[in-house]
């Protein structure tokens, strides 16, 4: 296990006032909330003040952390917390309030008497959240993927372990952006029913594609010649090559919509294509023979409207 | 470790008890965000709500802004609004950034 300096996660000295670690929390937790920041690393800075703030926050907890010192020093190997590191605290169980775990320092450490789901043993079973990240592709055809959660389980004596579980996804076949998939009678276990879990679905970036929806954005090159005659070109979509046509004298920017080519569901999104022409990098004496010709018998002047001349 | 394989669906159309569930909050909480304009559900009367799409999505967030940062239902409608502008622009920048 990994020792975690909490105090530097929020930025604070070790001598801080409770006041001046509920400000740099409150700070922190604005700034990477996922919901908020677009940062790629959001998620994991936020769950990090989160664990820091529900350490030091609480007088007791922050005592017994102060206790175990600071950071072994490099290359002595995985952490291990002193014997009895504990004694004479007597804090009660802290957790992320969501069902994903926090370190394993913590969990190790911090992690008391509550279940995972932070109550006693409840009739009907807790639903728990999660994240899943799918291809375009997947969203496309539909797709089956193996999910590995990792969660707190509390034995009969109190003490806490970490069980990983895999679980068998069916990705349906249209799911966008956000939306959710439930996963009947996967969630936290009860006397009753066991709860559900709920997967976010959330889209990995895609070379080619932007989603927004059901539908599908992407820039499309086309060379001057093809912009200026028109005609078929041949396009990638997620279910496969089409052919589109291009108009005479297409501009750059120009935006084509392939109606129901997008994501499928009723109806089916769309596929906008960006046109983008592109010029050939001129490297022969041919070719540069053509442009000297366009040169000469194209009366073409883009920049006409600037005035000035 | 143990596989399992269940029966998986994609959550829509959900009732006002459905969606407290689904994002853990209080009936109060929800009616609060529905008068904010924040979701707009299908049906007349609290009774026949249905959330669908976007409300499912924007009411899980609300919650989570109202439970990590402590933002009311007023601040929430208008963080979500600028949240949404905010996407608009750097969708139109990467547009731009492109070409």
């Amino acid at each position: 296990m990994e020792f975690k300096d909490y105090y530097k996660a929020l930025g604070v000295s070790r001598d801080a006032s409770a006041d001046e670690i509920k400000k740099a929390f409150r700070k922190a937790a604005r700034k990477y909330h996922p919901d908020v920041s677009p940062g790629a690393d959001a998620v994991a800075k936020f769950k990090e003040v989160n664990e820091a703030y529900e350490v030091l926050k609480d007088p007791e907890r922050r005592a017994a952390y102060d206790q175990l010192g600071q950071e072994p020093p490099q290359g002595q190997g995985r952490y291990q917390p002193p014997p009895n590191w504990d004694s004479g605290f007597s804090f009660s169980e802290g957790g992320p309030r969501d069902d994903e775990a926090f370190s394993d320092f913590f969990e190790t450490l911090f992690r008391r008497g509550a279940g995972p789901t932070g109550g006693a043993y409840a009739s009907q079973g807790a639903d728990s959240h999660g994240r899943i990240e799918i291809t375009i592709e997947d969203a496309y055809r539909g797709a089956e993927r193996t999910l590995s959660l990792r969660s707190p389980v509390m034995a009969p004596n109190g003490t806490v372990t970490m069980q990983d579980r895999k679980i068998a996804v069916r990705v349906p076949k249209g799911i966008t952006q956000g939306q959710h998939i439930r996963l009947a009678g996967q969630g936290a276990p009860g006397a009753g029913a066991p709860g559900d879990l709920f997967l976010e679905v959330a889209f990995a970036p895609h070379p080619v594609y932007r989603p927004d929806g059901k539908d599908l954005y992407l820039d499309l090159p086309i060379t001057p010649w093809e912009a200026a005659l028109g005609g078929q070109v041949v396009m990638p979509t997620p279910g496969g090559k089409v052919d589109l046509r291009i108009p005479k004298n297409a501009r750059s920017g120009q935006k084509m919509r392939l109606k129901g080519k997008g994501l499928p569901g009723a109806p089916a999104g769309d596929i906008y294509a960006t046109l983008k022409i592109v010029n050939p990098k001129v490297t022969t004496d041919e070719a540069r023979e053509f442009f000297e010709k366009m040169a000469k018998k194209m009366p073409f002047d883009p920049r006409a409207h600037l005035g000035g001349t | 470790m143990k596989k399992a394989t269940s029966r998986s669906d994609i959550v829509d159309a959900l009732s006002l008890h459905d969606l407290c569930r689904f994002c853990q909050a209080d009936e109060t909480w929800v009616i609060e965000l529905v008068e904010h304009g924040v979701l707009e559900p299908m049906g007349s009367t609290s009774g026949n709500w249905r959330f669908v799409g976007t409300s499912i999505v924007r009411a899980k967030k609300a919650r989570r802004l109202n439970r990590d940062l402590g933002i009311n239902a007023a601040g929430v409608a208008l963080v979500l609004d600028l949240l949404d502008e905010r996407d608009e622009m750097m969708r139109r920048l990467a547009q731009h950034e492109a070409v």
